[in-house]
């Protein structure tokens, strides 16, 4: 058991021709991930992996050849947009794109697009899902992680990679990762991760990784006080952070007084989160 | 990327915004000719891109092109919040009723643009939103329709703004909008935006922030770029794709991830520490990035030990070692190093960096241990 991906999912790999796209199909196919397809337009005909995974021009193609069910997007940030909304277009019921330095306005015009259709968008600028042992979409480095009953949420990348490294090294297995991204506009957020977290019944206890920068980590409080009933603990990142800097992401910037580590540490406190002082202090913090 | 006040004025004239009529002047003598040529009674504004200017005394109004001149003296040759003031803006003085707060940006909660108004302008508008949140009106925007003139009159009924200025400030607000969108901002403000005596309208002040990831668009305002107006390590930075930041510390930071970045900086002020920058070196950490990133940590002179840390995953660990020691090679750096490294062949990593006398660890919290006992001076065990 686990969330958004599984044995079951057929993965279609956007930009797979590109170095990016390409390496990480590979590693995915070899994690055991059912790569179906890949799109690359003006490349429809060709294979590529050792020829197993084909090659469309198109999203709409690739789905009807195939029947894939989730797209990862690797497409450069200018033309990301636009590769969102045609796997949005042809269909897919979920979208992960990994796609980092995506112009604000896009991400705006993508996520009204997407609002009020059975479509789900993780990321962009983000690393993926990983399911330990069935299936990983996206750039989660696989090795780092087992299964097991914790689920792990995310704004960061190799941080993330940092808190599933430390959980295996202590025995502690992962039913899903999600990387929900740094940019300031994404589509699952804190809550959608956590409200799935909750349905999901092998899942027992959740990690929440934050860092500075808006307010998803308060309103996740809030959601964990009034409806997760699963304990979850969490660490932010940036309480070195000075304020007016972008941190790197997009999103990790402290701006008119808000978006403090100060503040969504006492958020979370508030609700009986227990915040890690330092990410490898995540795993004891978790319930035994 | 900031745009001076005068480029963002200079913008909204170009979409029929009004601004009062003026010009740049990097002298105290051209100072004193615009006022000339603005009839006497102008405005000096220094043009640095921080807020406060006018507390700071960098917006003085002068009388007569002879004041001007003497306050435009005064100006150019301050400081304000460390950035020197190399050019002014000498505008026509407004015979101002009433201040009023004009902005758009991005909600990052709702993922749309959102059009902010008060009534209580010409001030810090995060103080009034504090303050008094209630004088503050909000719409936000369908970035597929965009601001409509309703949204914009809503606003205006919402900050009980007299009807007689609902036709002037709509066109403004919808002029604004197309700013925000065809410049690809995440700021776009006008504080104050005044009504004068006679009735009209006029943006006295104006703010533009645009997005990097869309300069790619607009070549035209990428060249505005102020690089007087940044740190030379971060416009070095930016140069190798590197994202750094510095701070006030000794313990240099290099770490791949922005995340896990600003973590190593938490933990190494845990122990006791002080973090001297953020730095993320990007994936794979190649060795052409190491070095630059190197040379940036070192130059500035409080860092007394760099930590690297470096969370390789699928990279390779002896190839990131490799790449590390031929940066050493290249920068010699005369400060202690600490290395942390995790992935693939990490063992033989680790075995590359200590034959080359540097410190390294298994663990992020042993690596910054370390990397804060050396910034103290204590001695370390420089394992093999």
């Amino acid at each position: 058991m686990s969330i958004l991906a599984d044995r079951r999912t057929r993965l279609l790999v956007q930009g797979i021709t590109g170095r990016e796209g390409l390496f990480h199909a590979s590693q995915m196919l070899e994690y055991g991930t059912q790569v179906v397809a890949g799109v690359s337009p003006g490349k429809g005909g060709e294979w590529v992996l050792g020829e197993k995974v084909p090659v469309f021009d198109t999203v709409e193609s690739a789905l009807t050849a195939t029947g894939a069910n989730c797209s990862v997007i690797f497409v450069p940030a200018r033309a990301a947009a636009d590769a969102m909304l045609e796997a949005a277009d042809a269909g897919v019921p979920l979208l992960v794109c990994i796609t980092e330095g995506i112009p604000v306005q896009d991400m705006m015009e993508v996520r009204a697009y997407l609002t009020g259709r059975e479509i789900r968008l993780v990321g962009p600028n983000c690393p993926g899902l990983l399911t330990p042992g069935e299936c990983k979409v996206g750039i989660i480095p696989g090795h780092i992680a087992i299964p097991g009953p914790v689920g792990v949420v995310s704004r960061s990348g190799t941080l993330t990679y940092e808190v599933l490294y430390a959980l295996k090294q202590r025995g502690i297995g992962v039913s899903t990762c999600v990387g929900i991204g740094g940019d300031p506009i994404h589509g699952t957020n804190f809550i959608d991760a956590l409200e799935m977290f909750e349905a999901d019944a092998h899942t027992e206890q959740v990690v929440l990784i934050g860092e500075i920068g808006g307010t998803a980590e308060e309103r996740a409080a809030e959601f964990i006080s009034d409806h997760l009933t699963k304990p979850a603990v969490a660490f932010i990142a940036g309480q070195t952070a000075p304020p007016g800097k972008r941190m790197g992401h997009a999103g990790a910037i402290v701006e008119g007084g808000e978006g403090t580590a100060a503040d969504k540490i006492e958020a979370l406190i508030a609700v009986g989160v227990p915040v890690a002082e330092h990410p490898e202090a995540i795993p004891d913090l978790l319930k035994a | 990327m900031k745009l001076h006040e005068y480029r963002s004025k200079q913008i909204f004239a170009r979409y029929d915004i009004p601004i009062p009529r003026g010009r740049v002047a990097m002298t105290a003598g051209e100072a004193r000719a615009i006022a000339e040529e603005l009839g006497g009674r102008a405005v000096i504004k220094a043009q640095v891109l921080v807020g406060g200017r006018g507390k700071a005394g960098g917006i003085r109004l002068a009388q007569s092109p002879e004041e001007a001149e003497e306050l435009a003296t005064q100006v150019l040759g301050m400081h304000i919040k460390g950035l020197p003031v190399r050019k002014v803006l000498v505008d026509q003085a407004a015979d101002i009723q009433t201040e009023i707060y004009l902005g758009l940006t991005n909600d990052r909660a709702t993922g749309s643009p959102v059009l902010i108004a008060s009534a209580e302008g010409g001030i810090d508008i995060e103080e009034v939103a504090r303050v008094r949140p209630e004088k503050i009106a909000r719409v936000w925007v369908d970035p597929l329709l965009g601001l409509r003139t309703y949204q914009a009159r809503n606003l205006a009924a919402g900050m009980e703004l007299p009807r007689a200025h609902w036709g002037q400030f709509t066109d403004i607000a919808r002029a604004l909008y197309r700013v925000y969108k065809q410049t690809d901002a995440t700021l776009a403000e006008i504080n104050p935006l005044v009504i004068l005596g006679g009735g009209s309208m006029l943006a006295l002040d104006g703010k533009i922030v645009l997005d990097d990831n869309a300069l790619f668009r607009h070549p035209e305002l990428a060249e505005l770029r102020d690089l007087d107006e940044e740190a030379a390590s971060e416009r070095e930075a930016r140069k190798y794709g590197l994202s750094y930041v510095k701070l006030d510390g000794d313990v240099g930071c290099m770490v791949n991830g922005a995340g896990l970045a600003m973590a190593t900086m938490d933990v190494i002020q845990h122990l006791g520490g002080r973090p001297a920058n953020f730095l993320d070196v990007g994936g794979g950490a190649p060795a052409e990035k190491v070095a630059a990133a190197l040379e940036i940590i070192l130059s500035d002179r409080n860092v007394r030990v760099v930590l690297l840390n470096i969370f390789g995953g699928i990279t390779r660990c002896d190839e990131v070692a490799r790449g590390i020691l031929m940066a050493m090679e290249e920068v010699k750096p005369q400060v202690p190093m600490v290395a942390r490294l995790v992935g693939t062949n990490e063992e033989e990593g680790r075995r590359l960096l200590a034959e080359a006398r540097m410190i390294t660890a298994t663990s992020l919290l042993e690596g910054a241990e370390r990397a804060v006992a050396a910034a103290k001076g204590e001695a370390i065990e420089h394992p093999g």
